[in-house]
């Protein structure tokens, strides 16, 4: 376990298994035809989120994407307001103007998540040159996906971020797949972390469903960020067990996918955590008792989703425009 | 009453935000050379620093991506692009991400960043050092654009869209930089949407802005000369555009000409020329007419140049056609 207490550990132990059964309920709802906005699933991935969150305090920002309900979750968004939101409900966390790919908590640092492939990532340096012209010590991470290094903002944005020494962390979730397809159809070498050598700055590929590593290498890059030493590209490599949109295991991509996902299904983040949790003197009552906790929450933000107001037709006119406190 | 030009009241308006505002920074390409932006960021980074005016990469994606970012956490960048052709390569940050983001997330936030675009064209520049888009960006929701024609409203209204809330693209044009009028030495904004009759007149009404709001007031010179009186009203704002002023023009005169920098097809001039047959239709005594840019590229050689912009020359043509159009019988 390194240097992580056994109460950090649980922390992310706890906020994993709370993205786990919130998206695997997601997905039933989603076949049950009670959610209709496209919901892009993050199961296998949740170290990730819970790892580098856990390294971050809630001034910071995070930027997400389209697959993004770990990066809120993790952070201390609502579940209540991603659920209704989701639901295409009022008090939904966007009004129901956004659904599963538009997450906003602002009082956690999260400004707005989007689905256009890698739009975040320069937004992500914008809040770092912000930080940095007003000295608040914030830093900025930008979570995306592998297929997210193939666009130019991705290019630019790192350097320009190198080049302004920000604070910066950049995030790639490298799960190998960019829709339907595999990294090695879409760029002549897996070398992802490479970017950063040719930027002069620090770079590190690690086992993204290692929780422990994720945090300790997040913890390392906020530490750089907020000396003034620059940005910090880290790789994390990892598998999502559903398919690019909605609950499907993807099967229909081919074999290479389903014999790939009985690889990585033994090194699933959350077992790997509880064992971690057990052999560091946890017993399986303590582990029950965070599903339970977060079984009873995730119920209770589904109960009341399904409760709440829909837009009325006349909401479709309003906040084109953002109407800000006079000045 | 003091009096600046056009580049001159843009630098005014850039220093006065600086030194009073210190959420406010530029970025952007050329920002250190007068060689891309003229003299509007004459020594502005002497004087605010390295840090506030930035001479960015050649990225303008991420530049501009950057500086909506800096928004939504509370900033007021103003992002930079020293030729508007430039600008279509951070489409996504303006298009998908700043228009959208207050709707996208209930009006709970809006990203108050300014595009500052520059139309450079003319001297043989040729397709691309040449363009003028702003209409593409009107038809977006969510976005408002601005065009200056004066010194007064090039600072004016560079105050009001940094306050404005929301993405505003502030569109100002390489030709008009030695245009002179007053401008006030205080800070002043100049609302957005609000149009100005530049000249009244009673025989036929030209809605224009920027580049042709000069044109259009050289033709009102030339015609009156021929007792053709002409109304020019400037939109300032072309989105929001002001409607109720440009059909108030329209009520009196009965003739409209709508003349735009930009192209014909699907152009500037088109929404304005529907809106009036939509809404004004019964105080039409002619048709509309429209003087925009043909519907080619910008070329090189000086004597394609001269066909493809003869704004003056086509403002002058089209009232005398609509005038004659419509004279009473002798």
């Amino acid at each position: 376990m390194g240097n992580v207490s056994i109460e950090r550990l649980a922390r992310m132990y706890e906020s994993m298994v709370r993205i786990r059964v919130a998206e695997d309920r997601i997905a039933d709802l989603v076949e049950a035809g009670e959610i209709g906005c496209p919901c892009h699933l993050y199961i296998g991935q949740e170290a990730i989120a819970s790892g580098t969150c856990e390294a971050l305090t809630e001034k910071d920002y995070v930027w997400g994407g389209h697959r993004s309900h770990g990066h809120y979750l993790a952070k201390g968004g609502s579940l209540d307001a991603m659920m209704a939101e989701i639901f295409g409900r009022v008090t939904g966390c966007a009004e129901g103007r956004g659904g599963s790919m538009h997450l906003f908590a602002p009082e956690v640092g999260i400004l707005g998540t989007v689905p256009l492939v890698a739009a975040t990532i320069p937004l992500s340096v914008g809040t770092a040159l912000a930080s940095k012209l007003r000295r608040d010590g914030r830093v900025s991470v930008a979570f995306f996906g592998d297929g997210a290094t193939e666009e130019g903002h991705f290019h630019e944005s790192v350097n320009i971020a190198a080049v302004y020494r920000l604070p910066a962390i950049f995030v790639c979730e490298n799960n190998f797949y960019a829709s339907h397809m595999g990294l090695l159809e879409r760029r002549a070498e897996d070398n992802i972390v490479k970017t950063a050598a040719a930027h002069g700055i620090a770079g590190a590929s690690i086992d993204g469903n290692d929780v422990i590593a994720m945090y300790e290498t997040a913890t390392a890059a906020v530490e750089r960020a907020r000396a003034g030493e620059g940005p910090t590209l880290i790789e994390a490599r990892t598998y999502r067990w559903r398919g690019h949109v909605g609950p499907s295991y993807d099967m229909d991509v081919g074999v290479t996918r389903k014999d790939e996902l009985s690889e990585w299904k033994p090194r699933d983040p959350i077992t790997r955590a509880a064992t971690q949790l057990t052999a560091a003197g946890w017993d399986q009552t303590q582990l029950d008792a965070v599903s339970a906790r977060v079984d009873a929450e995730v119920a209770s933000s589904i109960a009341r989703a399904r409760s709440a107001p829909s837009p009325t037709a006349a909401d479709l006119y309003t906040h084109v425009f953002h109407e800000p406190a006079g000045r | 009453m003091r009096t600046l030009t056009y580049a001159e009241a843009l630098r005014e308006a850039h220093a006065q935000l600086l030194s009073t505002d210190p959420t406010v920074f530029v970025f952007g390409q050329g920002l250190w050379s007068p060689w891309y932006v003229g003299s509007s960021m004459k020594d502005l980074d002497k004087e605010f620093g390295r840090d506030r005016i930035i001479d960015s990469p050649v990225s303008e994606n991420a530049t501009t991506g950057a500086c909506v970012g800096a928004a939504l956490a509370g900033m007021h960048p103003i992002v930079v692009h020293p030729r508007m052709d430039f600008m279509l390569l951070a489409v996504d940050p303006i298009v998908n991400q700043a228009a959208n983001w207050s709707y996208m997330f209930g009006g709970k936030i809006g990203a108050p960043v300014v595009i500052r675009a520059i139309i450079n064209r003319g001297g043989e520049q040729a397709a691309q050092h040449s363009q003028a888009v702003h209409a593409m960006f009107a038809h977006v929701p969510g976005m408002k654009v601005v065009m200056p024609a004066t010194a007064y409203d090039a600072k004016g209204l560079l105050i009001s869209a940094v306050y404005d809330g929301n993405p505003v693209m502030y569109i100002d044009d390489r030709w008009l930089y030695s245009e002179e009028s007053h401008v006030p030495e205080e800070m002043y904004k100049v609302p957005i949407g609000v149009a100005a009759v530049r000249r009244p007149g009673d025989d036929v009404t030209v809605v224009a802005s920027s580049w042709m709001t000069a044109q259009s007031m050289k033709a009102a010179e030339v015609l009156a000369a021929q007792g053709i009186s002409c109304e020019v009203v400037d939109l300032r704002s072309i989105k929001p555009w002001d409607r109720e002023q440009v059909f108030a023009s329209v009520r009196k005169t009965g003739r409209l000409i709508v003349a735009d920098s930009g192209w014909r097809t699907c152009g500037f001039s088109a929404e304005v020329a529907a809106e009036v047959a939509g809404e004004a239709f019964q105080h039409l005594r002619a048709p509309i007419a429209r003087v925009a840019l043909p519907d080619t590229p910008a070329p090189m050689s000086k004597i394609l140049e001269r066909e493809y912009y003869a704004g003056a020359e086509r403002v002058v043509r089209a009232a005398e056609m609509l005038v004659r159009a419509t004279a009473p019988s002798a």
